[in-house]
């Protein structure tokens, strides 16, 4: 059994004087202790939701939640509060995306750290604050023992998230989740703390999930991808399945909207056109068709189901983008 | 004079334009910065500074006997005549031929310790009703802005009044407490303004997130941050508190005895003798201007020094 089994996770917003509006619509995935699951999609699409979701973290008043959270064994949505709280920090971890305002600013990293040990590993003072300069060491911020008495804001940025990783690593959860966390940060500081995620997940053995927009992430990180469109999961596949072989027309849209090495010169990149704006609701037809090269009239009229096709992928397509030739994928 | 719903919406304001007051430190460092060269900050310092220093040192500092009527004998009552100036009596005496630049001076020490405890006591219960409002929210919330509301929809001179009339013998002790209960409210609705943005912030989203108990996101995340707006507010509010208790104790709402000098109470004593002795109201009324003064220069330019928005 997987470690988190997310089943028809589906989260209902109340709005005022308006439509409820579904921001998750049955999303289901599963991850396995030491595997990276990577939830990819463009600005709105749900990513957050889903992983607040997970963690219980949505506000009580105002979001419907259904579906299931199995987090080995027991659906954590039917958990109590208190019962939620205790496990927060300590069985599901969370990397958010802005590391600087992700902290407090007027808390010495050393007591944010500390914070979280006393709480789940009820240590004492002095003994959280050496565990937590050995957690600082580990994620890689040099000087460990004098950092822990400064502030966010003296850290740099890549450091910042640094040590977000080591207070969500601190009572080594077993699921991690990571929201955009690199993000807000630049490239060559990206790579370092995606090769960090990588390097802790191997040695912990934690299951992750990874929310970018990136497919670099995805590429570099990922073990399964589902991809997100407006709620749903519209394609799911093996990481290299799915960069070899991208079959909803979104998927292949994302892939050739990124710059590539390899392409031959002159090739153009190909953005996907319109935006979410011009999404459509799922319930009469594809949300992406508007914005879909390959869209037919079926499109706007049926709401494509998910299908298995085969390899452990899924796909919700009527009209998908076709395999490329069999030397292409092998190559 | 302002209407009660923009006073209301103003705190409001207050709070929001200093909800990201986040930085924390590295803003108290640049606005320190900006308020080391701004003159009206040093201006206001200086005055509080002085002023400060006075009233601790007044016993010393007062050539004379502030309670102690030695030059009685040159008061005359039928032709309305005072003290003149002399030496040893820089300002000449009062009403009751007592050293008057003395009692200006030992007349500080009460303005600060009414200033200070009515604006202490008005933070504690004030932080007491916004912590509770902004932790709680929902129910706790409204009922708490209800009755921040209707005291904030009163003038504060005016429920200061009545407050200090509900008492059967004024004397400074109930000053301090009617001054105290007007500031109350606006500190209670900035407070919980900011705690209110807190709660919605990423950092209390992330310490949530690590399963921290309630009270400890209240007290350890957000109450830490809201504090800034609160803090420079107690700087303007003290200028309102040292108004307000010498306007209670000019109205006879103060100490009944006056032995012990007070600038409010000075400056009430004095009215029917206004036009011939107009000295004996200028000096008391000068220096609760200027004190005030000081305080409101340091709370404004504090203000716009930690409100990220007015920087550049
Ligand atoms: N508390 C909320 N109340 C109402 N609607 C919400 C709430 N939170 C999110 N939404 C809506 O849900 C949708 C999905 O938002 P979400 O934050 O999950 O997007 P995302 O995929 O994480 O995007 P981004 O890449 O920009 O972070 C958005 O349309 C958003 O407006
Ligand atoms: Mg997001």
């Amino acid at each position: 059994m997987a470690l988190l089994e997310v089943r028809d996770l589906t989260v209902v917003f109340e709005r005022k004087g308006e439509q409820p509006f579904t921001a998750v619509d049955h999303v289901s995935f599963e991850v396995e202790p030491g595997q990276t699951v990577g939830l990819v999609g463009e600005s709105g699409c749900g990513k957050s939701v889903t992983s607040l979701a997970i963690m219980g973290l949505l506000p009580k008043r105002g979001a419907r939640v259904s579906g299931t959270v199995g987090y080995e064994g027991t659906n954590l949505l039917s958990l109590s509060d208190r019962e939620m709280r205790d496990r927060r920090g300590r069985d599901l971890g969370m990397v958010f995306q802005d590391p600087l305002s992700s902290l407090n600013p007027v808390v010495p990293i050393g007591v944010q750290v500390t914070e979280v040990l006393e709480r789940h590993r009820d240590m004492s003072r002095k003994k959280a604050m050496v565990e937590a300069a050995d957690l600082l060491d580990k994620v890689g911020i040099p000087d460990p023992t004098r950092r822990l008495s400064e502030y966010p804001h003296q850290l740099s940025g890549g450091m910042r998230q640094r040590a977000l990783i080591a207070i969500a690593l601190a009572c080594r959860p077993r699921l991690l989740i990571a929201d955009e966390p690199t993000t807000a940060l630049d490239v060559t500081i990206q790579a370092q703390i995606l090769a960090l995620l990588k390097e802790l997940v191997r040695d912990m053995g934690t299951a992750l999930v990874m929310i970018t927009h990136d497919l670099g992430v995805v590429a570099g990180l990922c073990d399964e991808v589902n991809v997100l469109y407006a709620g749903r999961v519209v394609e799911k596949a093996e990481r290299h399945e799915l960069f070899a072989a991208p079959r909803h027309p979104y998927t292949h849209g994302l892939l050739s909207s990124i710059p590539r090495l390899d392409a031959p010169r002159g090739q153009k990149l190909s953005p996907i056109k319109g935006s979410v704006a011009d999404n459509i609701p799922w319930d009469h037809g594809c949300a992406f068709a508007p914005r879909c090269p390959n869209a037919l009239d079926v499109c706007v009229q049926v709401t494509p189901a998910q299908e298995d096709i085969g390899g452990g992928r899924l796909l919700r397509c009527h009209n998908p983008v076709r395999p490329p030739v069999v030397e292409e994928v092998s190559a | 004079m302002v209407t009660p719903t923009r006073k209301k919406d103003r705190i409001d304001a207050l709070a929001a334009s200093s909800a990201d007051f986040d930085a924390g430190v590295s803003l108290a460092v640049s606005a320190w910065r900006q308020l080391r060269r701004s003159p009206m900050f040093l201006t206001g310092a200086v005055i509080i500074g002085l002023f400060v220093l006075v009233s601790l040192l007044s016993p010393w500092l007062a050539p004379q006997d502030p309670s102690e009527p030695m030059l009685i004998d040159q008061v005359v009552k039928a032709r309305n005549e005072i003290p003149p100036i002399q030496p040893g009596h820089v300002l000449g005496g009062d009403l009751q031929g007592r050293d008057f630049f003395s009692r200006l001076l030992v007349g500080s020490q009460q303005t600060l310790i009414v200033g200070v405890l009515a604006t202490l006591i008005g933070l504690t219960g004030g932080l007491t009703l916004g912590t509770l409002a902004g932790a709680f929210g929902g129910w706790v919330d409204s009922a708490v802005m209800r009755v921040v509301d209707v005291m904030l929809s009163l003038p504060s001179l005016l429920l200061a009044f009545s407050i200090s009339a509900l008492f059967a013998r004024p004397n400074q002790y109930t000053v301090i407490v009617a001054v105290a209960v007007v500031q109350i409210p606006v500190f209670a609705r900035l407070l919980r303004g900011s705690m209110l943005a807190q709660r919605h912030s990423d950092h209390v989203l992330a310490a949530t997130a690590l399963g921290v108990k309630p009270g400890a996101i209240v007290f350890r995340h957000m109450l830490p941050n809201s504090l800034g707006p609160v803090i420079v507010q107690s700087t303007l509010v003290l200028a309102t508190a040292i108004i307000d208790a010498a306007a209670l104790s000019f109205l006879g709402l103060g100490n009944p005895d006056d032995r012990i000098p007070e600038w409010g109470q000075m400056l009430g004593d004095v009215q029917n003798v206004f036009d011939t002795h107009p000295q004996l109201a200028f000096w008391p009324a000068g220096c609760i201007i200027v004190v005030a003064l000081g305080f409101t220069l340091m709370g404004e330019t504090l203000r716009e020094a930690l409100d990220p928005k007015s920087r550049r």
